[in-house]
């Protein structure tokens, strides 16, 4: 075979190789068969991904801590924070591993991968060579990405929210928001990420 | 990015590629030399991890359903709802976007993706009606959407730690959630399990390796 394996690609879902032929900044490569994305370079996007990866931090740290939904009745208030959230299965004995996995999924991983990302990205961003392990860092984090399900958790809060309308007076506390926020910079960060051009500069 | 006539998968080309980072290598090789990811052709045990996650994921949806998600304490009473029970107070307290949201999450998409996850296994082995790309495109519904049958655990655990207002009212998580949550994980992992690849490899499978078999579709890609 002439080709060198370098300058092919297979499409992780249908396993079609194709010879890379770099598409321009902001237009994408399609696998023909299964219409997979396969590249999708844009311009500047480390930077920005590395910008929205912080933001993301700071954004979960905060959200965590502040109450993000308030609730009254009769005179009596609560008000509950993510980590309370969590923390609600902790009362009996084996839905403590739900307050676990809630918590994990809430926010541990995506700390997790918003610090996956910038560890990777960082070095490469300002011309760098990577740092050690940048290679499975990115495995890691792109094995996680289904399992952050912050986004799943805002949609649940406006369930619960409706959900004691009619018990209760309601109302968001500020890391609601935060966590509105969240969801959004953390699905935009994901579509701006061309794994392929990551990978390829990763491996100079 | 064109392709050049026909479609060959690495397998074809006695390549084997990484699902990780598209990196393609000779045959053979364990793991892949630029993100270390473990390769194979094919996962030849694919589909006994398919059946063993969905059974256990099964087996947890059950009680999922027969235990109470919820426990509510008024003043008056006490009351233990099912999910599906839930879905129905609300529909009767005039809510019907959102119980038909709780019974799209929590009754209609994990059943959904049983079958679906069920009928991709079983397509494998034995030929489906479907063409390939449509069960690619099932399979990629089911990835997605899977992970939003969590939500309902979410609403136990706000509810649970948002409504504690003493003796006036109280909710506590049932037993349900943690059978829930385990269903929607182990059914995540069974939808991961599965090699997609497998899909196409039907198509291409009549016309390299059983030629004498099934000599109609001599050409194997289908567009």
């Amino acid at each position: 075979m002439s080709t060198r394996l370098e300058e092919l690609i297979a499409c992780p879902h249908c396993d079609a190789v194709y010879h890379v032929s770099e598409p321009k900044m902001g237009e994408r490569a399609v696998c023909g068969r299964c219409h997979t994305v396969l590249i999708a370079p844009r311009r500047r996007a480390g930077k920005q991904i590395i910008a929205m990866a912080l933001a993301v931090l700071i954004l979960i740290v905060a959200a965590t801590v502040f109450p993000f939904l308030s609730i009254k009745a009769a005179g009596v208030a609560n008000r509950s924070s993510v980590l309370d959230a969590a923390l609600a299965f902790s009362s009996s004995g084996l839905l403590i591993l739900l307050t676990l996995a809630v918590a994990a999924l809430i926010v541990f991983i995506p700390i997790a991968r918003a610090l996956l990302v910038i560890y990777v990205l960082g070095p490469v961003v300002w011309d760098r060579p990577a740092f050690p392990g940048a290679l499975r860092a990115f495995r890691i984090s792109e094995a996680l990405r289904p399992w952050s399900m912050a986004e799943i958790f805002v949609l649940g809060c406006a369930v619960a929210l409706i959900k004691v309308a009619d018990l209760a007076d309601v109302s968001f506390g500020p890391a609601f928001w935060m966590f509105g926020a969240l969801v959004v910079l953390m699905m935009v960060q994901d579509n701006f990420m061309c794994r392929y051009s990551v990978w390829k500069s990763l491996e100079k | 990015m064109e392709i050049a006539g026909k479609v060959k998968s690495a397998r074809e080309m006695g390549l084997v590629a990484c699902r990780r980072c598209t990196r393609v290598w000779p045959g053979g090789t364990p793991t892949c030399g630029r993100c270390g990811h473990r390769m194979q052709s094919r996962d030849t045990t694919s589909l006994q991890k398919v059946w063993a996650w969905w059974i256990v994921g099964m087996m947890c949806y059950i009680p999922a359903n027969l235990y109470p998600m919820l426990v509510t304490r008024t003043l008056v009473s006490t009351q233990d709802n099912t999910i599906v029970g839930g879905a129905v107070e609300l529909a009767q307290h005039g809510n019907y976007g959102i119980a038909l949201v709780i019974i799209a999450a929590s009754v209609l998409i994990p059943i959904g993706k049983f079958i679906a996850v069920a009928s991709l296994a079983l397509g494998v082995r034995q030929g489906s009606r479907l063409s390939s790309a449509r069960r690619q495109q099932l399979f990629e519904v089911v990835e997605y959407i899977g992970r939003w049958s969590m939500i309902d655990v979410f609403v136990v655990a706000i509810l649970s730690s948002l409504v504690q207002l003493g003796a006036l009212a109280s909710i506590a998580p049932g037993v349900a959630s943690l059978f829930f949550a385990l269903s929607v994980i182990f059914t995540m992992l069974s939808a991961q399990s599965f090699d997609s690849r497998l899909i196409w490899d039907a198509d291409s499978d009549d016309a390299t390796t059983q030629p004498s078999v099934n000599p109609s579709n001599p050409n194997g890609v289908t567009a």
